[in-house]
């Protein structure tokens, strides 16, 4: 095929027809009639081959081996068809979702993460949760300001410039939000474990140490106490950290799994407090202040705090402990069949690393240690996976963390008997799934 | 500094070496200026080594960035601290407040900061002894008297409200009202609570006394093992692994009416796999795994056409959480809107109307919440979309 009918044919756009000759715009009409006819079955959504397992062959094999494809005896697209690549459309169905009802007003809402579709331990920042307070924003980074003031020797101020020219790390850790699986308080609210857990993603986070920026400004380890991280988007969201945190791990960052934060996750720059609530990783940071009281602001005086059934807040309460969850399957999913399966999820702690984590088949009857057979790192996602052959009958399966201080992810009625129900925020019980006689998972609370 | 660091060592070498000279022979002279020769190297070493080790203590990096200038600390360090550290100099009246409220936050709080329709209630929960006391009684189990927990019940500072309304309201404009405007919104506020008369006039110099009348003041604790990283935590489980003690009661589960509740779940898990999404438009299967055929596999259908920018706007303005195109989520599918509406002239106006300003008691009890932050040119696209029959 020509070049310029496979630009023709490839881009599915208003073609260049005007430069082609006669003959060959008829040709580049026919191969896109027909491109469009099969763009267009493949649109509607209906896969022609039957390609779900254990149905019974034709004589001969199966059309999907016997009928070489177009992609097999055609000429497939040029390269930069798209200069940033996106998934393949046969994975539209993954995308981040608001779960209907749970917030009225789109500015200050959330979307989850489908962790029933992913591998590994890191979230494509594409699908990274989104939580925002007052809108999002894309700012220019050219025109983007980092102060530092309050107790420190010399108030700061630093250009985009100026903080990428310092050293750096690169570090993995989970975000999860305090309010992750906040609809599971009280009784079972939601089918999904993207909207159970969905709060909750995992990056390679690239920057500069908070400490370095500090030490830069002469920071007064003797006065100060605390930290107030401020963003620059409307809400101006502020949270206090302690000092020795700040001093600790916590990373002014602009980088995300390689490339620039993405403006929903606070590009050009967020500030990164591992193993604590995804609202204290300031946005748009543009302000640092050192202090010596905590700042009791909105978002640590209002929400983000946990009711106590004796009436009492508990304020700034922030560390997101050791918690798992299978993901597939999951709520939601159906298994195609009896037999086996691999049953997989993820597991973190805000503590420190992940030590073990085990899985019953049985509603918490017996346990068996899942395998961890990937990178363990502290304050991160830890992918796990354990075999499980299902014989067709009903089962129900959970997974519990235990991470390096030997904290056990407890059940829900343990978490109830201390907190009660009214809490909304760092609910990290044992997460059931019930899967049925016909093969459909679903959410479920048994202890 | 490395400046500091040479002064303070280099006289001290010095010193050493000053006596040697002038108290021996030519010949120990010379003997003694080739070992100072060699002591000079070894200064010169010993200088290099000063100054590599403060190397370690002075970044090369030390001066990246400036100092900040008076009037930029002044233009950001807005925050206000419980001790009032941070509050601005000024004063504002309940009745002035009145008046800011019913202009700039009436449309989403009410106008009594009561409303439930775009924001959770700010008002509402207290009494006079909540302010007595300083804990607001309606935070006990069963005790509330307001049907959710408002803001007013929670917040035990008074500096959090100011500091609140001075950075982030009004929504679509923060950071536009005076500090005189502030003092009186938040007086308004603490009217409405009943915190303080009709007639006050809150400012920096009376706030203390008022944060005296918080209710909800002495309702905070510091739990710090739940702040620390190296915290310990407050629930204790153990890792059983063989016969624990369950009851294997399924304590709670999804209600059947609530099968579709989140759309079709089939829509949102992949095409291949172990597993499928369950199609939830359909009731559960109810033959046994495998005994029935599976969902054909479905991907979300793209956007296409010239209604291609208004799915997107759909998109964007996360419509679709409520509305599906051919279904109803919780607010009406927009085939429903387009059927119920059939032959109404105004049809565009009216559905621009409800767009905007949200509306209930069409479609049943679930209100539609205001859609202020569309653009009146998106919000006509969209109505004119749904009026030709949402194709």
């Amino acid at each position: 095929m020509s070049k310029e009918m496979c630009d023709v044919i490839g881009r599915v756009m208003p073609a260049p027809e005007n430069f082609l000759g006669a003959e060959k715009l008829e040709d580049a009409r026919k191969a896109r009639r027909r491109f469009m006819g099969s763009a267009l079955a493949m649109g509607a959504g209906v896969a022609a081959t039957a390609g779900v397992t254990g149905k019974a062959l034709a004589a001969e094999g199966e059309d999907a081996i016997l009928k070489l494809p177009e992609h097999t005896t055609g000429l497939g697209l040029p390269v930069v068809t798209d200069g940033y690549g996106k998934p393949s459309k046969w994975e539209a169905n993954l995308q981040r979702r608001q779960s209907p009802g749970l917030t009225r007003v789109n500015q200050a809402s959330v979307s989850f993460t489908p962790l029933q579709g992913l591998f590994g331990m890191i979230t494509p920042s594409g699908l990274h949760f989104e939580r925002h307070h007052q809108g999002w924003w894309d700012i220019d980074p050219s025109n983007h300001r980092l102060m530092i003031n309050g107790l420190v020797k010399r108030q700061r101020v630093f250009t985009m410039d100026d903080l990428m020219r310092l050293p750096s790390v690169s570090r993995i850790h989970f975000i999860e939000c305090g309010a992750n699986t906040a609809t599971e308080w009280g009784n079972v609210a939601v089918p999904t474990v993207q909207y159970t857990h969905g709060m909750v993603s995992c990056s390679e986070f690239t920057g500069v140490l908070l400490s370095t920026l500090l030490e830069m400004c002469g920071v007064d380890k003797k006065l100060g106490k605390y930290i107030l991280a401020e963003g620059a988007d409307g809400s101006s969201m502020t949270r206090t950290i302690a000092l020795d945190r700040a001093m600790d791990d916590c990373i002014v960052a602009w980088g995300m799994n390689g490339e620039m934060l993405r403006p929903e996750n606070g590009y050009p720059l967020r500030l990164v407090v591992p193993g604590v609530q995804g609202v204290s990783w300031v946005k748009y940071l543009r302000r640092i202040e050192v202090g010596d009281q905590k700042y009791a602001t909105k978002d640590e005086s209002v929400h983000y705090m946990d009711l106590m059934p004796d009436g009492l807040h508990r304020q700034y309460t922030g560390i997101q402990e050791c918690k798992s969850v299978i993901t597939t399957p999951s709520g939601g999913q159906t298994l195609l069949d009896k037999g086996y399966y691999n049953v997989t999820g993820l597991a973190w702690s805000g503590r420190g690393p992940i030590k073990r984590v085990d899985v019953s088949t049985d509603g918490g009857r017996n346990w068996r240690n899942a395998r961890i057979d990937g990178t363990v790192l502290p304050k991160a996602m830890t992918r796990f996976n354990i075999d499980w052959v299902w014989d067709g009958k009903p089962a129900i399966l959970q997974s519990r963390a235990i991470d390096s201080t030997g904290y056990v992810q407890p059940q829900i009625n343990q978490l109830r008997a201390v907190r009660g129900t009214r809490s909304v925020y760092h609910q990290n019980a044992i997460q059931s799934w019930l899967v049925s006689q016909n093969g459909e998972v679903s959410n479920v609370q048994v202890y | 500094m490395p400046t500091s660091v040479k002064n303070k060592n280099t006289p001290a070498a010095g010193v050493a070496f000053e006596p040697l000279k002038g108290t021996k022979s030519v010949a120990q002279q010379n003997r003694i200026d080739g070992l100072l020769s060699h002591a000079r190297q070894a200064a010169v070493l010993a200088l290099a080594c000063v100054a590599f080790s403060s190397f370690a203590q002075v970044k090369p990096w030390q001066n990246m960035g400036r100092d900040a200038t008076p009037a930029e600390v002044k233009a950001w360090d807005i925050d206000v601290r419980p001790d009032f550290k941070g509050l601005p100099k000024g004063a504002g009246s309940v009745d002035k407040g009145a008046a800011v409220w019913e202009a700039q936050c009436t449309s989403c709080h009410g106008s009594f900061g009561e409303s439930n329709e775009v924001f959770t209630p700010i008002i509402g929960g207290t009494t006079a002894d909540d302010i007595k006391t300083g804990r607001v009684k309606g935070l006990l189990e069963g005790k509330s008297i307001a049907p959710q927990r408002t803001t007013v019940m929670k917040v035990a500072t008074v500096s959090t409200l100011w500091d609140y309304i001075n950075r982030a309201m009004p929504w679509n404009a923060p950071k536009s009202l005076s500090a005189d405007e502030v003092f009186a919104v938040t007086a308004y506020l603490l009217n409405l609570a009943d915190i303080v008369p009709a007639d006050f006039t809150l400012s920096d110099k009376n706030i203390a006394e008022v944060q005296q009348r918080m209710p909800n003041r002495n309702g905070m604790v510091f739990y710090e093992p739940l702040w620390r990283t190296d915290g310990k935590g407050d629930i204790k489980n153990v890792a059983c692994m063989k016969n624990c003690a369950v009851d294997e009661t399924i304590h709670s589960s999804l209600p059947a009416f609530a099968r579709d509740a989140h759309g079709n779940i089939a829509e949102q898990n992949r095409i291949v796999g172990p597993v499928r999404g369950a199609d939830t438009t359909q009731p559960p299967p109810k033959g046994p795994a495998g005994s029935v055929a599976l969902p054909k596999p479905v991907v979300v259908a793209a956007a296409s056409g010239g209604s291609a920018d208004v799915k997107a706007m759909l998109g964007a303005n996360a419509c679709l959480a409520c509305h599906g195109i051919k279904n109803k989520i919780v607010g009406p599918g927009f085939n429903e809107v387009v059927a119920k509406h059939k032959g109404r002239a105004d049809l565009e106006g009216y559905l621009l109307s409800k767009i905007k300003g949200g509306g209930v008691g069409v479609f049943g009890g679930i209100p539609m919440p205001a859609q202020p932050q569309l653009s009146d040119t998106d919000a006509k696209a969209i109505a004119q979309w749904i009026a030709v029959g949402a194709p």
